[in-house]
């Protein structure tokens, strides 16, 4: 659960701030611009001492989606069990965010998955690199418009025989 | 001319000699990257042991093994890692491909993983089974071990005949259905 008053205190504090809610999760839509500052903001002045997440989500096809991304941020207090959830909708061709590692080290890795993932790019990251697909992996492909069966990727390997002596 | 034999000696072809020493003493390299590799320990383990048929010792160290089993899906990114280690073993040597995965990708028939280690790699034995049962497993070390018996020569012929007999299949990818690109805004409340 949220507590009210930081939601109060967030909407006071930044412009175009929407929340909503839905079985008890509250969901905080967060301008671009500002997420550097409100992820700042709700860990030095509201407690959030603890990212438990960072994830993505693509829109394509969705029905009634506006923008293609959605990036998610899923913070939580230690002391106060308080939790709260910040979305960031990015569009192509800009898709880039600042880093959240300043703030929290464990931002690294769960931000270069997103990257591996959905080539979101983070400002700021100290390593952007792939961290679950090899390195010559070309897409990106956890976004809806890549193919089910790959791009070839599958195939680009030597077929090994045994050594006929 | 007959050669007076004494009762107690048999005379063979060093070529059986050779496969029937072989085939008691598979040295299996387990290669368990899935569910399959549980069911592989099942098989080594005491309730169905292995070791009945000569092939208990399994082997960590690819240089001192002469079969491996590949048990559990294989992804792309492991793929230069099993080849490698295909490639570390010596001579004679043999593969099974143990469960649907290892086999044919099975269900996940998704950009990481590899759609067959056959693609890449000679295979022997295939296993059926998601994962197969330890019974099955056996089956395929009895059918292999009879595979060497009948087809083994000291000096590898057989594999040479068996890779002009089995061309390379041809590596092509499925057409890939294409989703019209969607542009940087969407349109608003369209179900497409």
């Amino acid at each position: 659960m949220t507590d009210p008053q930081t939601i109060t205190a967030l909407s006071s504090e930044f412009a175009g701030i929407s929340t909503s809610e839905f079985r008890g999760e509250t969901r905080v839509v967060v301008p671009r611009e500002s997420i550097y500052a409100v992820l700042e903001f709700l860990r030095d002045k509201r407690g959030f001492d603890f990212l438990a997440d960072i994830t993505c989500v693509d829109y394509l096809n969705y029905r009634d989606a506006e923008d293609r991304f959605g990036l998610v941020y899923v913070l939580a207090s230690t002391a106060s069990n308080e939790r709260v959830n910040l979305r960031v909708f990015l569009n192509e061709p800009d898709l880039s965010v600042p880093s959240a590692v300043p703030l929290w080290e464990g931002a690294n890795w769960m931000e270069r998955e997103v990257w591996d993932m959905f080539g979101i790019r983070f400002e700021g990251h100290p390593d952007l690199r792939r961290i679950l697909l090899p390195d010559e992996f070309t897409a990106h492909p956890l976004r809806k418009d890549y193919p089910l069966q790959g791009r070839g990727e599958r195939h680009n390997f030597p077929v090994l025989q045994r050594a006929t002596s | 001319m007959a050669i007076e034999v004494p009762e107690n000696v048999v005379v063979s072809k060093l070529d059986s000699l050779a496969n029937w020493c072989r085939k008691n003493s598979l040295w299996p390299m387990p290669f368990a990257t899935a569910c399959c590799g549980i069911e592989l320990m099942a098989t080594a383990a005491s309730r169905h042991d292995l070791a009945r048929f000569g092939a208990e010792v399994m082997r960590f160290s690819p240089r001192q093994c002469d079969l491996m089993i590949v048990a559990g899906r294989v992804v792309m990114k492991m793929l230069p890692v099993l080849q490698r280690i295909w490639q570390q073993m010596p001579e004679p040597k043999w593969c099974i491909s143990m469960g649907a995965c290892a086999s044919t990708g099975g269900v996940f028939d998704t950009y990481s993983v590899v759609q067959g280690i056959d693609r890449f790699l000679p295979v022997d034995m295939y296993v059926p089974g998601c994962p197969p049962r330890p019974e099955q497993l056996i089956q395929a070390v009895i059918d292999l071990q009879d595979e060497i018996q009948r087809r083994g020569t000291l000096s590898g012929r057989e594999f040479q005949t068996r890779a002009r007999q089995e061309p390379k299949r041809a590596l092509v990818e499925l057409p890939i259905v294409t989703v019209p690109r969607g542009a940087g805004r969407l349109s608003h409340g369209t179900l497409h």
